[in-house]
């Protein structure tokens, strides 16, 4: 394992290490709320770059991955009463075929075809689960929480760390694409799609594989949304909100590092959570736009790409 | 030694034809391409020898006919099985990857296209890049980026990316068109010293001298069909290839 490696494993035991103990020290709910859905962002935002980011095919389907996850879980939950690790590993495997499926359909147009596919994606699915009785339909269901597992004292708790964990995985598994032939051929085909496939890169099928990580990704965020809120409901569970504050927050961070996202859903995960506190949840999509614009035309390779031409700059002045 | 007629040939194209809607871009067209053989394809500009390579990479399908690579039917293979198979290209307009620095351009070939038997151990990438980069005569702009390569270095470094796929066969596409003819030199030199290595090349130019000096067989396709084929000499004495481009 080379240095980095070790550096990373031991930051990201430290995190979870903190976290549980957190879940430990913290008797209050509320911060567990109001942070699990940064994690959950930091989740589909790292996911969503793998495809936006390193492949440059950029997904507006992430509510529909998303919205898959929540009533892949609220289905088992209903049908079979399934614990919350059974539904996380259903919903990822869900996304994952959904992945493969959308993948094959619609790698092989390019660019902005792809986007838009996705977008119907996401409607044609939530028009479906609208018409699901099973799972509630349009009214939306109300679920009750199983008891908790020990060592957690509360659920929220409990899913949080669950998150936490998923953003481990999720990075870890992006990191490993980027510093590996995956990632050097998503990044070729992201240049020249022609030119890679003469240069030997199986541009379809690496295309199709980075949208079945990033989907089973995506729908295994989703999966323990259900038990967070207690309740689902096709409008908010593929609400496209969740689609425009993934991209924004990707490509704000910057989507040429793993780094990138992750800064991303922090930066403007809290910012979200903090004005719809204090003012309002309408105000912060119009931050997000504002912000996004500020971005595309001043760093077009978001906060990552700053951060590298700060120390290419200080380097420089050094030589 | 057997005589050329009876050798295996490395490359067979069997009576290709290939339309875009009603216009007929290759009609009927076979040759075969020997083992180690320096070909260089001519012809005026739309007369199809761009969609005959693209035939030949697999960037587009032949409708009718058969492209055969070393014994192996290629036709419906897709371009990256025909590049890790031992075809290799450069492109007449230049594209490399732009994200990327000259050494990581050809990383992506060896990730992807010298595997098999030409497996290349993680431990001698970097060394098998730089001797491909040295030989190229871009050593020394192995960790820069792309951007930063001047038409000659992009040409280079095309056939240099080309060349760590391990081809049996190097397709270079108007590698010189537009350069000055002292860097014609230096890409043809580059190109004469790779066919000394055993490895059989495609040449597509329009620059006559370049074409004379390289080639051993020379093909002239005009509005998609073969209308003379032979050595240079020959070739250029024909009557309808001098029409084809003075005009009568």
């Amino acid at each position: 394992m080379s240095r980095n490696s070790i550096r990373f494993w031991i930051g990201a035991t430290f995190f979870l290490v903190a976290v549980a103990l957190m879940t430990q020290l913290i008797s209050n709910e509320y911060p567990f709320f109001a942070a699990y859905g940064i994690l959950q962002f930091i989740v589909l935002a790292v996911a969503w770059s793998i495809l936006g980011g390193y492949a440059g095919y950029v997904n507006f389907g992430t509510s529909a991955f998303f919205g898959v996850g929540v009533y892949t879980a609220v289905f088992l939950f209903k049908a079979t009463g399934a614990p919350l690790g059974v539904q996380i590993a259903a919903a990822a495997l869900v996304g994952a075929l959904l992945g493969f499926a959308v993948g094959l359909l619609t790698l092989r147009m390019q660019g902005i075809f792809f986007s838009i596919a996705t977008i119907a994606l996401t409607i044609v699915i939530e028009t479906s689960v609208t018409n699901w009785r099973y799972v509630g339909g349009a009214a939306g269901i109300q679920l009750q929480r199983p008891s908790v597992m020990a060592p957690f004292h509360s659920y929220v708790q409990m899913l949080f760390f669950v998150q936490a964990f998923m953003v481990v995985l999720a990075i870890a598994i992006a990191r490993y694409i980027q510093n590996s032939w995956i990632g050097r051929g998503l990044q070729a085909l992201k240049d020249d799609e022609v030119a890679a496939e003469c240069t030997g890169v199986p541009t379809l099928r690496l295309k199709v594989l980075a949208c079945v990580i990033s989907g089973a990704l995506m729908c295994a965020a989703g999966a323990p949304a259900a038990m967070y809120l207690q309740y689902a409901d096709p409008s908010s569970a593929f609400n496209l909100n969740y689609s425009v504050s993934v991209l924004a927050m990707s490509l704000i961070g910057g989507t040429a590092h793993w780094a990138g996202p992750v800064v991303g859903a922090i930066l403007l995960g809290s910012t979200q959570q903090l004005l719809a506190v204090t003012i309002s949840s309408e105000v912060n999509v119009l931050v997000l736009g504002i912000m996004l614009v500020l971005f595309v035309v001043a760093a077009p390779q978001g906060i990552i790409g700053l951060v590298r031409r700060g120390r290419r700059h200080r380097t420089g002045d050094k030589a | 030694m057997t005589p050329p007629e009876l050798e295996v040939p490395l490359l067979r194209i069997d009576a290709v034809t290939k339309r875009f809607g009603g216009f007929v871009a290759l009609d009927d067209v076979s040759v075969d391409i020997r083992p180690g053989e320096r070909f260089g394809l001519i012809g005026p500009n739309g007369s199809g020898k761009t969609t005959l390579i693209n035939c030949i990479s697999g960037a587009m399908h032949a409708e009718v006919g058969t492209v055969v690579f070393r014994g192996e039917d290629i036709t419906q293979l897709p371009a990256h099985i025909r590049t890790r198979r031992g075809i290799a290209r450069s492109f007449q307009i230049p594209r490399p990857f732009k994200s990327m620095t000259v050494a990581e351009n050809l990383m992506v070939a060896l990730d992807f296209a010298a595997i098999g038997d030409d497996f290349v151990v993680a431990a001698q990438r970097r060394d098998t890049v730089m001797s491909i980069l040295t030989q190229t005569g871009l050593a020394a702009k192995a960790d820069l980026s792309t951007t930063g390569l001047s038409q000659v270095e992009l040409r280079k470094m095309e056939l240099a990316r080309a060349m760590a796929t391990h081809p049996k066969l190097l397709i270079s596409d108007e590698a010189m068109a537009g350069l000055s003819s002292s860097e014609v030199d230096e890409v043809l030199d580059l190109l004469i010293k790779l066919g000394g290595q055993g490895i059989t090349i495609i040449m597509i130019e329009h620059i006559m001298h370049a074409v004379m000096r390289f080639s051993e067989r020379v093909m002239c396709l005009d509005a998609g069909r073969i209308i003379a084929i032979g050595t240079p000499d020959e070739v250029m004495a024909n009557q309808r290839v001098q029409e084809a481009y003075l005009g009568t």
